[in-house]
């Protein structure tokens, strides 16, 4: 009974999504917004799906992983080698690309999601350094010099990806197999001992968020006119992880909420990259310090909706328990 | 046979800089267990003390190497103080993401201070390359070697014989058996910090004599290196960070001489994740069962 309501705000959220899309698209269409406006809604777009992705590995499973831009290089190039070198339309580019992604995330979370906390940390931060040195010497992607990608990509493309991720990942997390990931993050040798496969479902959780994260690559190349192994070094996975952290590890809202705020502030300080880098610091530092849990904490946005409701069944834990 | 030696040379040259920044690292992760991610700006922070001491004061490069060592432990003690020790009971998610604020903070907080722009560094080095064999061994190689072997004994001769050696070692087996046995925790993390920052401070005044151009962010590449060279040997272990570090400069001379140079900051890594799928615990490491 209780899953019936879920499904209802579930669908009320889809839907609203799509609204929100489409009266995005009429604006575009009408040129009420203009091309720095729609541009920054497609970085707000790809910073969602990056965003999100990376909450499943980290706030969902607790699978600490720095180095998310490597799948995010990985799709880029991909989607780039489809588009530019083989000629297919961009669509095959977004999921071929999500594929390939996906697969390295496999290949790469076998052997290392064995390891833990800071040592699964280092591994996967190596990992997304080898990404970029090998992308660095291929010279059938440009090499050092980079790609050039022909703008492709569409507000309708964004609005559904980011849906499509979203929705994906928040079945998932529903799921039996999302509360197994739970579990594994809450204690993960108690999980063990409950009959919780957890290396299956570290690897899958890694599998699924690298996916998505090729998808936002897909998006980003063909954003960007040029790709560069360089976009894609660890600072870009340390902004993606502390999109999921500010947000609130284990709070998709926040994730989200975290990727729209800081694409809006990031966009704004662009002019004045120094400073936006030591603001950028200095919040990440204080932020840890003071409300180390994040934005949202573990709660997801419609929790604030529902008050009084939660006293008698929900679990009111605000400390997170990952890593 | 003579590039071969040339080569182990340049290796041990390059290896010693990584250890002696890797020694940071390890005794860090060994007594706070944190990854202390902001040690390679402070390893920057100490190459551009090094360089205003020598070029503004003309300073020899011994004071420069000894000012650049004291300021740099200082920056370290202040770094723990702020940012490390308010989040000593917290997660350590929370702990790391701290750690990786505090070096995009110094790094661009350097940057903004004084530009991007890379800076050539003032050759003081006295000593003459030295021909031994027909192996050419340069002023600059002898010195990092002279500096690292110095430290590394002043290190162990702190660690093994003095009573902060010992509160270190007490500290880094039982945080909690310590402070009941009447060990002053706070002190003792402080001098961790303090001795871990004054080596990598060291570590970026010969990096600087060695590569003769400093830059801002040029403690990213090598405080990541340093940081495989200590899991290499084992983290929390102070021979482990030594023997990883001299392991890790070898082998990345030898991938270089082999005409992989582009593949050299690869090697690294693929090194970190061999060595931690197959020996998690490093060379030196024990293996330790996790209780529940």
């Amino acid at each position: 009974m209780n899953g019936m309501k879920h499904t209802k705000g579930f669908w009320l959220s889809i839907v609203l999504a799509v609204v929100i899309g489409i009266v995005i698209q009429f604006l575009i269409n009408g040129e009420i917004l203009d091309s720095f406006y729609t541009n920054t809604l497609y970085l707000i777009g790809i910073n969602i799906i990056l965003a999100v992705s990376l909450h499943l590995i980290i706030g969902i499973t607790g699978q600490f992983s720095i180095g998310h831009a490597g799948f995010l290089a990985v799709g880029a190039y991909t989607s780039a080698i489809i588009t530019m070198k083989l000629g297919m339309p961009f669509p095959v580019a977004i999921i071929v690309a999500g594929i390939v992604a996906a697969i390295a995330g496999l290949i790469i979370g076998i052997p290392t999601l064995r390891l833990r906390g800071d040592y699964l940390a280092i591994a996967t931060l190596g990992f997304g350094e080898i990404m970029r040195i090998i992308f660095l010497n291929m010279n059938y992607v440009g090499g050092a010099s980079g790609m050039s990608v022909t703008h492709m990509v569409t507000w309708p493309w964004v609005i559904s990806c980011v849906i499509i991720t979203i929705v994906v990942i928040t079945n998932f997390t529903n799921s039996r197999h999302g509360r197994a990931c739970i579990a594994i993050r809450e204690n993960e040798i108690a999980a063990d001992a409950m009959g919780i496969n957890t290396t299956f479902y570290k690897v899958v959780a890694f599998v699924i968020g690298a996916f998505f994260a090729g998808v936002a690559g897909a998006l980003y190349a063909h954003n960007f006119y040029i790709i560069q192994p360089t976009n894609f070094g660890f600072l870009k996975s340390f902004d993606i992880l502390i999109l999921v952290v500010l947000g609130g590890l284990g709070s998709m809202s926040g994730a989200v909420i975290a990727a729209i705020l800081l694409t809006i502030i990031s966009t704004y300080l662009s002019n004045y990259p120094e400073v936006r880098m030591v603001i950028y610091s200095l919040v990440l530092i204080v932020m840890m310090l003071f409300r180390p849990q994040g934005l949202m904490g573990t709660k997801e946005i419609t929790a604030f909706f529902k008050v009084g409701k939660t006293a008698k069944g929900g679990v009111q834990n605000d400390k997170h328990t990952v890593a | 046979m003579e590039q071969l030696i040339q080569q182990i040379v340049n290796g041990i040259s390059l290896g010693s800089i990584y250890a002696l920044i890797a020694l940071g690292y390890t005794m860090v992760y060994g007594i706070v267990k944190l990854i202390n991610f902001a040690h390679g700006d402070v390893f920057m922070v100490g190459a551009f003390i090094g360089f205003y001491s020598i070029s503004y004061f003309h300073l020899g490069i011994f004071p420069a190497l000894i000012i650049s060592m004291a300021a740099c432990a200082v920056f370290g003690m202040l770094i723990e103080r702020i940012a490390y020790k308010p989040l000593r009971n917290a997660t350590r998610i929370a702990a790391l993401i701290t750690a990786i604020g505090v070096s995009l903070f110094i790094e661009y907080g350097t940057i903004y201070l004084r530009g991007a722009q890379p800076q050539a560094y003032p050759n003081v080095v006295p000593l003459h390359d030295l021909k031994i064999f027909g192996v050419v061994i340069s002023g600059q190689s002898i010195l990092i070697l002279a500096v690292s072997i110095i430290l590394m004994v002043l290190l162990q001769f702190i660690v093994h014989r003095t009573k902060i050696g010992k509160a270190m070692r007490a500290v880094s087996h039982d945080m909690d058996a310590a402070k009941l046995m009447g060990i002053n925790v706070n002190n003792t993390i402080s001098a961790t910090f303090a001795i871990g920052s004054a080596l990598a401070g060291a570590a970026g005044v010969i990096f600087g004599m060695y590569y003769t151009t400093i830059d801002p962010l040029m403690g990213i590449i090598p405080g990541l290196k340093a940081f495989v060279a200590a899991v290499l040997g084992g983290i929390g272990i102070i021979p482990g960070a030594m023997v990883g570090g001299l392991l890790l400069g070898v082998i990345e001379s030898f991938v270089s001489a082999a005409g992989f140079s582009l593949w050299r900051d690869g090697v690294a890594f693929v090194v970190l994740i061999l060595i931690l799928l197959l020996r998690p615990a490093g060379l030196f490491g024990k293996n330790v069962k996790e209780k529940v």
